[in-house]
């Protein structure tokens, strides 16, 4: 292992690597983290060692494992290169097939293929999946092509080439003056800019300082931090070195969820490969700036990823908030300066400094420059992490990229922010997403969770819902998130359970309003967000619920009721055999009827049968079992039933 | 309780500063829960007051000062798993061993939390079972996963 001693070792380094790289070496990429790993890709590798081993092709052909290129759902996911060949969905039993067929003979299966659900049409190469084709993924792409766990493979593709560039070529004044021009702002949802945390930081006159990245990745819907740390660790940690001697820091943090042991484990090796090479510690590259990296383990919380609260956190303090008067710059971490920016904010910092200010600049909207990396899910045909220029619209995300909605559903909104973000309806979906477009809506950027949500999600539940997130995780310092919230989540329950009243929608936005405007933190006072978005885009729902009793989403289940419909139903039992708490009566040839006593509204029948008999009703009483002499239906044919 | 055990433990954070949560991740870790013994040790050896270790151990949602079970189910309740049928998988848990969010099994086979995200959005609705995630979860494998657990 080398010890680089000067920025000349780490170029050299970075030409040995390259010149022992063997390009045409057929080589079979997997995907190691969390989302295959579940799925099983850890069968698929051994699968893939066995084989090399039964047909004696263990120097002949590579194997590898990356990080996560974003397509979890299509896992487990395996890439054969040189050609690129992507396969989708593999299991243990594939393996023989494919090195037989086409790491030995070239042939695609088609069988593995991505084949895009709107045309048909097979991809297949990586980069004719139309999930990616519309991306930019400056910071994605690279998760592919490294071995988390292997520093050398980040140094190949030029890592901590930047660091090198900084400390030998730039003053902390040059740095800071690059991410201004750039126009990074935070990615962890305020869009704050980042060179102004930096540049009060560095002004500031008390040491020591500490610099910070934040991982407490807890908004429900979201886990692109989790994929950078866990698959591409160390351009954070290039990013936060770079932090660090730009604002005169010599110890760095790194807050993570202890829910994410695979990204701890990729950051602490890379923490420690970083040391071995010179890259991280004492006397870096030989430069004469010092420098520590230490991982604390979140205890979880979603308000300690506030940033005064996580740094209480790692102070190991109870995690509550304090006002803002005096900016954690100044007085932060043990009431020293201090910056604190979101793990993707760190990743972009390399790629600035590598490519420059006017590069960055140039991709982006003006006042929102670069690419972001969104979670798509809900109900869109293709889930998963994207990454975007900022800029683009919701309706070139759902429907060119997340290909549309699931099942032949309609699209009713876009959940944007996480859960103090906002619903935005179809008539806004041509709106650009940038920080501010969001904010007029009524919603804000946030870390980048975007649920896609279809006909048959009632919004005033996913109000509801959200609300009650955020009331189980205040603090509980402040009274208007405290109180206000606690009150706002017990009405929205009320309204959904079908015991709303007229007041109500007033008092919500009563309560809204004040959480937004009195909070001590941005929890509370973005609260309001999923509140008022609902209200304003979706008041008809609101209406329906409480003066009609109705879900017009047919999904509040106090307000729903399942009813077989004796016309369509073929008498199968198959709804019957399954209920859970045996409250369907029918047998084969006698068609079958609910208990609504009996009913717990769990919709078993409802996703069993086969023949759409069953339906829900809301706001319209169940039409009566029909007589019993009328109950004889020709026994359907056997194969239809399981 | 093995007290050795907790002194092992603390003896890796004498000299550091703010490992509160740290060290009691760490308990946790060995013993599944954090017992009183371990509070009052910390409290002795440390000098930190017993009302603080309480508060931060009551303040962190991961933290337990509750007895679990032999092994620990966390369901995701996050939005993506909410939407993709979460709370369906809940009824069926809370059915089949009679426990709501937050209790154990009588006989202290299962302990059930809800999380509100597990970063696996793509998988929903999604498990964390002794610490190994479980995807596209439907109440027929759900009890097939269960049934493993002994």
């Amino acid at each position: 292992m080398p010890f680089l001693t000067c920025s000349d070792d780490l170029a050299q380094l970075q030409r040995v690597l390259l010149a022992i790289n063997d390009y045409k070496k057929p080589t079979v990429v997997l995907c190691g983290a969390t989302g295959c790993d579940t799925l099983g890709a850890k069968e698929v590798v051994k699968a893939f060692n066995d084989e090399f081993k039964k047909r004696n092709l263990e120097n002949k052909i590579d194997m590898k494992e990356t990080g996560c290129l974003g397509s979890c759902e299509r896992g487990p996911r395996v890439t054969i290169q040189p050609e690129e060949i992507a396969y989708f969905r593999v299991k243990a039993s594939d393996v023989p097939e494919i090195v037989e067929r086409t790491l030995l003979n070239g042939e695609i299966i088609e069988r593995l293929l991505y084949v895009d659900p709107v045309t048909g049409v097979p991809a297949r190469y990586l980069y004719e999946v139309p999930f990616y084709k519309y991306q930019n993924r400056l910071l994605l792409d690279r998760n592919a092509k490294i071995d988390p766990k292997n520093i050398e493979d980040y140094i190949k593709l030029s890592g901590y080439k930047a660091l090198a560039k900084v400390l030998f070529q730039m003053t902390p004044d040059q740095v800071i003056e690059e991410i201004k021009k750039s126009g990074l702002r935070g990615r962890g949802g305020g869009g704050f800019p980042t060179f102004q945390k930096w540049d009060s930081a560095r002004k500031a006159s008390e040491t020591p300082k500490y610099v910070i990245v934040n991982g407490n990745e807890s908004n429900p819907g979201t886990f692109m931090s989790r994929i950078l740390m866990e698959g591409n660790p160390n351009v954070i940690l290039e990013g936060l070195i770079i932090g660090g001697y730009t604002v005169g820091a010599h110890e760095g943090f790194i807050y993570v969820r202890q829910d994410y042991p695979l990204a701890i484990e990729n950051m602490q090796a890379s923490i420690d490969q970083a040391i071995a090479f010179g890259l991280l510690g004492k006397n870096i590259l030989g430069s004469g700036f010092d420098f520590e990296i230490k991982i604390v383990k979140s205890a979880g919380g979603f308000v300690a990823g506030e940033s005064t609260a996580l740094m209480k956190a790692i102070e190991g303090r109870v995690g509550e908030p304090r006002p803002k008067y005096i900016h954690s710059s100044e007085k932060g971490l043990w009431g020293k300066p201090t910056v604190l920016n979101n793990v993707e904010t760190w990743a972009n910092i390399p790629l600035i400094i590598n490519n420059g200010a006017e590069w960055f600049s140039g991709i982006g909207l003006a006042g929102n420059k670069g690419t972001k990396i969104f979670v798509l899910s809900g109900n869109a045909i293709n889930t998963g992490l994207i990454e975007v220029p900022l800029g683009i619209t919701m309706r070139d995300i759902v429907f060119k990229i997340g290909g549309g909605i699931r099942n032949g559903k309609k699209f009713k909104a876009v959940q944007i922010g996480g859960p103090a973000g906002g619903m935005i309806p179809e008539q806004y979906l041509d709106v650009p997403i940038a920080f501010d477009e969001l904010e007029k809506l009524g919603a804000k950027m946030g870390s980048g969770g975007l649920i896609v949500m279809d006909n048959e999600t009632c919004m005033v539940d996913a109000a509801r819902y959200f609300v009650n997130f955020l009331c189980k995780e205040s603090c509980g310092k402040c009274v208007p998130c405290r109180e206000g919230l606690l009150q706002a989540n017990d009405i929205l329950t009320k309204i959904v359970s079908g015991k709303g009243e007229e007041k109500d929608v007033e008092k919500l936005r009563e309560i809204a309003e004040t959480s937004s405007v009195a909070s001590l933190c941005a929890l509370g006072a973005t609260s309001a967000n999923p509140m008022l978005t609902s209200l304003r885009y979706f008041a008809y729902e609101y209406e329906e619920h409480i003066h009609r009793k109705r879900c017009p989403a047919l999904s509040c289940k106090p307000l729903i009721n399942f009813y077989i419909d004796p016309a369509k139903c073929m008498a199968c039992t198959l709804c019957s055999r399954n209920c859970p708490v045996k409250a369907i009566d029918g047998a084969v040839g006698k068609i079958h009827i609910i208990d609504q006593a009996k009913c717990v509204k769990c919709g078993t029948c409802f996703d069993q049968c086969k023949f759409k008999a069953v339906t829900k009703i809301s706001g319209e009483p169940v039409p009566p079992p029909i007589p019993e002499e009328q109950r004889i239906k020709r026994p359907a044919p056997r194969s239809r039933g399981p | 309780m093995s007290c050795e055990k907790i002194d092992q433990i603390i003896d890796k954070y004498v000299d550091e500063k703010g490992y509160l949560i740290q060290l009691l991740l760490d308990i946790q870790k060995e013993f599944r829960w954090i017992p009183k013994e371990a509070v009052m040790r910390i409290n002795q050896r440390l000098k930190i007051p017993v009302s603080e270790i309480y508060r931060v151990a009551s303040f962190y949602t991961s933290l337990s000062l509750k007895p679990r079970g032999r092994h620990l189910i966390r369901l995701c309740l996050g939005t993506a798993c909410y939407v993709r049928g979460g709370p369906k998988i809940l009824d069926s848990i809370e059915r089949c061993l009679c426990i709501t969010p937050g209790e154990t099994t009588a006989d202290g086979r299962f302990s059930l939390e809800t999380v509100s995200c597990l970063g696996s959005c793509d998988l929903g609705p999604v498990i964390e079972l002794d610490g190994i995630y479980h995807g596209r979860l439907t109440t027929t494998n759900l009890g097939e996963l269960l049934s493993h657990c002994k």
